[in-house]
């Protein structure tokens, strides 16, 4: 045992001394939970919002309360009249005007319809229609929290149900972002490091050494096991802290899955490292078999519904789609295994099928 | 009938190994005695590290028998480990760790004992003048100290056999003298050594040669024999003779 713990020293000082690469390593999961998160969103936060109100009232006091508080919008106009409106587009001082129509409250307290203009600054057409979206996510809720205080059916039900006042982007990409970082963790950085001592001799003087095969791998690749589970830690710590992501379901079961999920990469990268004899050509083979399908494959960026069904089928052999699938349900649902039990099987055996056939590989290597 | 039978360090019958319809080395028998210093000579290609790779157990036999510290190599190889030391053409210490790390390093994988690692480590550093550069990266030091250093690694957990592998390719005669005064002592202490080379001049340095071309066994003895023999003035006439046979009249004065 002390030879593994030896094993397992020396790479850490690898490790350790290769300081570029090690600074590469931590700071890589929070420099991409930034980037996608500040930069990569498509939801809708801190919209300019005018609103014209010819007759305040309680009633549009409350909305305009509303919009004021949701944090998407921010009120940087009140007028009475639609004149200052169009100079604030123009200057995109304003991105959505909401107008009132004289008498709004007084209409709605009698059960008349009553009116309201909402003006979105289109020119970016996308932004513009979730800013719609939004403006009208938050009548409606006001319309169906009215309706149940007094009892008025004036709500047709499929309103609701879409708000969502977190950053839903943010949510939804932060489960493809760890299966992402632990990719290039374990699977990129374990093919180059066997690789390396292939190249340099090393391996041939730990292979005619008394150790087994197991301790060999045991000895590469747990480092990585490690430095993969700090960077899921730090990638939940940063979507947590900056970007307030939920954490739904338990956080310990999270960990576990992305356990097995390392494993599935280490296995990955093993397997890589036996075919290839140079560094380069083990950095080519685990980007194409191991990061780009995880990055294009796994619903991390494209849904998987919208892609043709062929690629639909062979993202089931992608270990990342399963990943991705489960820490979405745990973190954003809540769901516990009784939900999520049939992914973590397929994902067990995958870490099963394809550990065995890393250490054959490693194996056969030796003959 | 496959047992080891006697003392022999090295014993092979017939040992083969093919890649395909390559045969790489073909039907070799030669053994060694123990502390004796054997040199495996051959040009490049000519299968010495193929036969290494076979005996060292990184390699598994086509056919034949071999037996290395009075193991089988088909079905002993854990135990060969044991009794062996191995130094590849290529450097085999780590470039980034310490002169002192690497010793610990080998020394915890062939199962030292603390005190041993660190009485081993203080007579490799003052036998080879590295004292003073022990917390140096190994990678720093020039390449003629890295090979010794690596020889003495090899030879650290005090093996029977030990096999060097081209170890003194790329080194400045100086040194490759001194790597050679190292490998005396190690026979000296009792190990056998098998070492292969592509410098003539190390050849007479051996006790008894082989060698090899394309893959069998072309000569066998101790230098002055294949001399004799061959009616030749140094290995490196033999050597030519038996490889280019057509240069060998061409260079020298007419057979």
């Amino acid at each position: 045992m002390s030879a593994l713990f030896g094993l397992l020293r020396k790479e850490a000082y690898h490790i350790l001394r290769d300081r570029r690469t090690l600074a590469v390593l931590i700071f890589m999961p929070v420099v991409q939970v930034m980037l996608f998160g500040f930069s990569i969103r498509t939801d809708v936060r801190d919209v300019r919002l005018v609103i014209v109100d010819p007759t305040p009232d309680a009633t549009t006091l409350e909305i305009r309360n509303r919009f004021a508080a949701g944090g998407v919008f921010r009120i940087v106009g009140v007028s009475r009249t639609e004149e200052p409106l169009e100079p604030l587009f123009r200057t995109d001082s304003a991105q959505v005007g909401l107008v009132f129509e004289a008498g709004f409250g007084r209409h709605l307290a009698a059960g008349d319809p009553a009116q309201l203009l909402v003006i979105t600054d289109a020119t970016e057409p996308n932004t513009g229609t979730s800013r719609q979206f939004y403006v009208s996510a938050v009548i409606q809720q006001y319309e169906s929290d009215l309706a149940l205080r007094s009892g008025a059916v004036r709500i047709t039900p499929q309103v609701r149900s879409r708000f969502n006042p977190t950053r839903e982007s943010t949510n939804l990409f932060v489960p493809g972002l760890m299966a992402m970082v632990l990719t290039i963790i374990a699977a990129l950085m374990t093919a180059l490091s066997l690789t390396r001592e292939k190249e340099t001799g090393t391996m041939e003087a730990l292979l005619v050494s008394p150790l087994r095969p197991w301790q060999i791998i045991v000895g590469k690749v747990a480092p990585y096991l490690a430095i993969g589970f700090l960077a899921t830690l730090a990638v939940l710590l940063v979507a947590r802290v900056v970007f307030r992501v939920p954490m739904e379901g338990s956080l310990v079961l999270l960990l576990g899955e992305g356990t097995l999920f390392i494993l599935v990469a280490l296995s990955l990268g093993i397997l890589v490292s036996a075919r290839t004899s140079s560094q380069r050509v083990a950095m080519l083979a685990a980007m194409m078999g191991t990061m780009l399908p995880t990055q294009m494959l796994s619903g991390f960026i494209f849904p998987l519904e919208s892609m043709p069904r062929p690629l639909q089928w062979i993202s089931i052999i992608v270990p990342a789609r399963w990943f991705v699938f489960i820490a979405r349900g745990i973190m954003l649902k809540g769901v516990g295994l009784a939900y999520l039990w049939r992914e973590t099987l397929v994902l067990a055996a995958m870490t099963l099928v394809l550990l065995v056939a890393s250490v054959r590989s490693f194996r056969v290597r030796l003959q | 009938m496959t047992s080891s039978g006697d003392d022999r360090a090295i014993r092979t019958n017939g040992l083969t190994r093919t890649f395909g319809a390559f045969t790489a080395v073909d039907h070799i028998t030669f053994d060694v005695k123990p502390g004796e210093v054997f040199g495996f000579l051959g040009a490049n290609g000519a299968g010495k590290t193929t036969a290494i790779r076979m005996l060292t157990g990184l390699l598994t036999p086509s056919s034949g028998e071999a037996w290395v510290a009075g193991h089988d190599v088909y079905r002993e190889s854990e135990l060969i480990k044991r009794d062996i030391g191995y130094m590849s053409q290529r450097f085999s210490l780590y470039d980034d760790l310490t002169v002192r790390e690497n010793i610990r390093l080998y020394g915890g994988i062939y199962d030292l004992t603390r005190d041993q690692i660190r009485d081993r480590t203080e007579r490799i550093l003052s036998r080879l003048g590295l004292s003073d550069t022990a917390h140096d990266a190994v990678g720093a030091l020039p390449l003629g100290w890295k090979q010794k250093l690596a020889l003495s690694v090899a030879l650290l957990h005090e093996p029977r056999i030990v096999f060097l592998d081209e170890p003194t390719s790329g080194v400045d005669p100086i040194t490759r003298r001194q790597f050679w005064e190292l490998i005396y002592e190690a026979a000296h202490a009792g190990t056998t050594v098998l070492v292969t080379t592509h410098y003539m001049d190390e050849a007479e340095y051996c006790d008894r040669i082989s060698i090899m071309v394309a893959g069998r066994i072309a000569a066998l003895g101790s230098p002055a024999e294949l001399k004799r023999d061959a009616g030749a003035s140094s290995i490196d006439e033999v050597f030519v003779r038996l490889v280019r046979p057509e240069l060998a009249g061409g260079g020298g004065p007419a057979q």
